[in-house]
């Protein structure tokens, strides 16, 4: 399993960069990934759909797909685009030490 | 006297109904609710556009499709009221419940995508998830005389996600049947990164559009539908244009779970992936395409659990505790035209394999590969589905996935070890 090191602290990652385990998280460690994805420095509607992806997926013991965050995140799927360009729900789980959001079976 | 209340009288409702008809102790009353007078054998509906099935003959009357002693109440569901244990009815009307059922299906939403019902919808913007829409969709495809025809999935879950790919095949021997094949340009627009859902099928599935000519482009999220101008445009803001766009919009649960407060933000209802018990509840279970579940939205699927839900609501009536019966159980015939259809069987844990269905050796079923065996399964399961899988008998294949019959090709057997 490929470990990296995202602001001076080694993550345990998969082969798509997603963090195995979303303890290992911290904020510094999303500011670190959305520079590597172009997308740092990341701002306050950035940090909106973070928390609230980390918070959704505690409870629902599963990362939120796009239409939940768009839903629920109070920012619309256009922003998220913005926000997170090419794939949101991938991206926002990715910057959040979440694994990929499963939404398609 | 007891009352068991089913939601729904589609596939998954019908055969638990029947099912449960003979096999309920005696002090049980089963109603199951449903407004339609008729019921559709939705497997067809991917026949329809081709003319190779006449929309008349995917019906029949509800009434013959639901056993003597199944209590058939003609209206809408409006709410459950858990607390209370009742269903509110449309006209105001409430039931009484002591187990409840719920199996009331998916359904599509074009109105979620913007533009989509615009001035291109039933013009140059069509579905085939409902009779209306694919009957229509027929007539355009007889009428097309050549260009661009994209097939657009909005977003996932949709039902039966091998339904797109079978389009797209189907279109490609339709139109070389026509002989125009030169003259048309398929495309499939999908939010997926790939053919289909799952690695191994994908790929190989994949290659099957390709060697047809089938162009696909993934990650698409449809964000807007441009009818008068014949473009899609994703969120991302990549454009595709068409002559003819067939649309798989945006499914949900029914309106009720909505209202009820019982579904995901797609009003499809979290349920216990083994037992079927909808997630809070230990009187009501969720099967079809109704649930939040991570399997196919399928016939197959609601055929085994329904046999799942079958026993579980026996046991909770004789005061037992449900088993963990459900394990993700579903199996797809794929029509890829010229007459052959291929097959895929698969589970949550294990992903659609080549090799043969349901024996090993004699098969007679192969998986992955294409065959007119599969077609005429496929054709043969008209049959089956009306005398045997609505009335509620046994269809003479095991309920839960079996490795049996399947082999990890060689070029996959490395990913497989790793997952």
């Amino acid at each position: 399993m490929p470990v990296t090191e995202y602001a001076g602290k080694s993550v345990d990652v998969n082969d798509e960069g997603f963090l195995v385990d979303s303890d290992q998280w911290t904020p510094e460690v999303a500011e670190a990934i959305a520079t590597e994805v172009g997308i740092g420095p990341l701002g306050d509607k950035h940090w909106k759909v973070i928390t609230f992806c980390r918070e959704d997926a505690v409870q629902q013991g599963q990362p939120p797909g796009l239409r939940r965050i768009s839903k629920l995140s109070g920012i619309n799927m256009k922003e998220l685009y913005q926000l997170f360009p090419k794939g949101p729900g991938k991206l926002a789980a990715r910057v959040s030490g979440l694994p990929k959001p499963q939404g398609c079976i | 006297m007891k009352q068991l209340v089913i939601l729904g009288a589609g596939t998954a409702g019908t055969a638990v109904a029947n099912q449960l008809r003979r096999k309920m102790p005696a002090g049980w009353g089963i109603k199951i609710v449903d407004p339609e007078i008729e019921h559709l054998f939705q497997p067809d509906l991917i026949f329809v556009p081709f003319g190779m099935q006449e929309p008349a003959r995917t019906l029949k009357p509800r009434r013959r499709t639901l056993t003597n002693g199944v209590d058939w109440v003609r209206q809408e569901v409006t709410a459950v009221d858990a607390d209370r244990r009742q269903v509110v009815l449309a006209d105001d009307g409430r039931l009484d419940y002591d187990l409840l059922v719920i199996a009331s299906g998916s359904h599509i939403h074009p109105e979620e995508t913007e533009g989509l019902m615009g001035e291109g919808w039933q013009r140059n913007v069509f579905d085939y998830y409902t009779l209306e829409g694919a009957a229509k969709l027929h007539r355009a495809l007889e009428a097309f005389q050549g260009g661009r025809l994209v097939l657009n999935v909005v977003e996932m879950p949709i039902k039966c996600p091998v339904a797109p790919l079978e389009f797209l095949l189907l279109a490609d021997a339709y139109f070389t049947k026509r002989r125009m094949r030169d003259r048309v340009e398929l495309v499939y627009a999908t939010p997926l990164d790939g053919a289909f859902t799952k690695p191994i099928a994908s790929r190989l599935l994949g290659s099957l559009l390709e060697e047809r000519g089938i162009r696909v482009e993934t990650e698409f999220n449809a964000g807007e539908v441009d009818g008068a101008a014949g473009l899609l445009r994703s969120w991302d803001e990549r454009e595709v244009p068409f002559d003819l766009l067939v649309t798989v919009p945006t499914h949900k649960g029914a309106s009720f779970v909505e209202a009820s407060g019982l579904g995901d933000e797609l009003a499809f209802i979290p349920t216990d992936r083994s037992t079927l018990l909808a997630t809070g509840h230990d009187d009501v279970f969720v099967l079809g395409d109704a649930t939040n579940l991570p399997t196919s939205k399928a016939g197959s699927v609601a055929h085994f659990q329904s046999e799942v839900v079958v026993e579980n609501v026996l046991r909770l009536a004789a005061g037992r505790s449900p088993v963990e019966g459900f394990d993700g159980h579903a199996n797809c015939f794929i029509e890829s035209g010229h007459g052959k259809a291929m097959l895929i069987d698969f589970n949550y844990e294990q992903e659609p394999l080549p090799g043969i269905y349901p024996w090993p050796v004699v098969g007679p079923f192969p998986l992955l590969a294409e065959s007119r065996r599969n077609h005429w399964g496929k054709l043969a399961f008209r049959w089956i589905y009306w005398n045997v899988l609505l009335p509620g008998r046994r269809i003479p294949v095991p309920n839960q996935m079996s490795m049996a019959g399947k082999r990890v090709p060689a070029w996959a057997a490395d990913q497989q070890l790793a997952a």
